[in-house]
């Protein structure tokens, strides 16, 4: 094989895991955080099925506030 | 604060919508459409919230990719504020916070027409007249 065709396939390699680091990084920060009057904070993050169904509405308010 | 001043003293705070417990639209910086939509999608995302934790929820902070949706609940009333996504949290609320309690408070009485100021007395005094 030559070296030309290896770079080239290690860097799409590369880009393709770059990719994926990106979206699952990206997809880290959505959350939800629920504060209580007694102080207590409940914290989900968008793995949790609680969360993705509260991120719903949240998402549907952003949008409509965006327009 | 009133509502229209929250947008422009809180710079991270690019909408809000003022509403109460049955999701009707209070006041709002952005138009009555879009405004009812945020009111009906918060008061859901709040009764949806308060069946997760014990006890009284007053505050959410929802996180997404494209921004952050702030709700605060105080009595009757609620407030949703859309933010980019690097919102600082506690700035955010305070503001909020701040907002709904100066809506709760009821208007200023106007206060009473001011009464005319007694005229000033021309005639002498009785004690002058007899000496």
């Amino acid at each position: 094989m030559r070296p030309r065709r290896l770079i080239a396939i290690g860097f799409a390699v590369g880009s393709l895991l770059g990719l994926g680091l990106y979206a699952r990084r990206g997809r880290g920060t959505e959350r939800v955080d629920l504060y209580f009057a007694d102080g207590s904070l409940v914290s989900l993050h968008s793995d949790s099925p609680e969360a993705a169904l509260l991120l719903v509405h949240a998402r549907d308010a952003l949008q409509a506030a965006a327009k | 604060m009133a509502l229209r001043e929250l947008t422009e003293i809180s710079s991270q705070v690019e909408s809000a919508v003022l509403f109460d417990a049955d999701g009707k639209v209070v006041a709002a910086t952005i138009p009555d459409d879009r405004a009812e939509r945020v009111a009906a999608s918060a008061t859901a995302l709040l009764e949806q919230a308060e069946q997760i934790g014990e006890g009284d929820l007053t505050q959410i902070e929802a996180s997404t990719g494209d921004g952050s949706l702030f709700v605060v609940k105080d009595g009757p009333m609620r407030i949703a504020a859309s933010t980019s996504a690097e919102a600082t949290a506690g700035l955010v609320f305070y503001d909020l916070k701040s907002c709904l309690r100066e809506a709760a408070e009821p208007p200023p009485k106007p206060k009473p027409a001011a009464k005319p100021k007694p005229k000033p007395r021309t005639t002498k005094p009785k004690s002058d007249e007899t000496s």
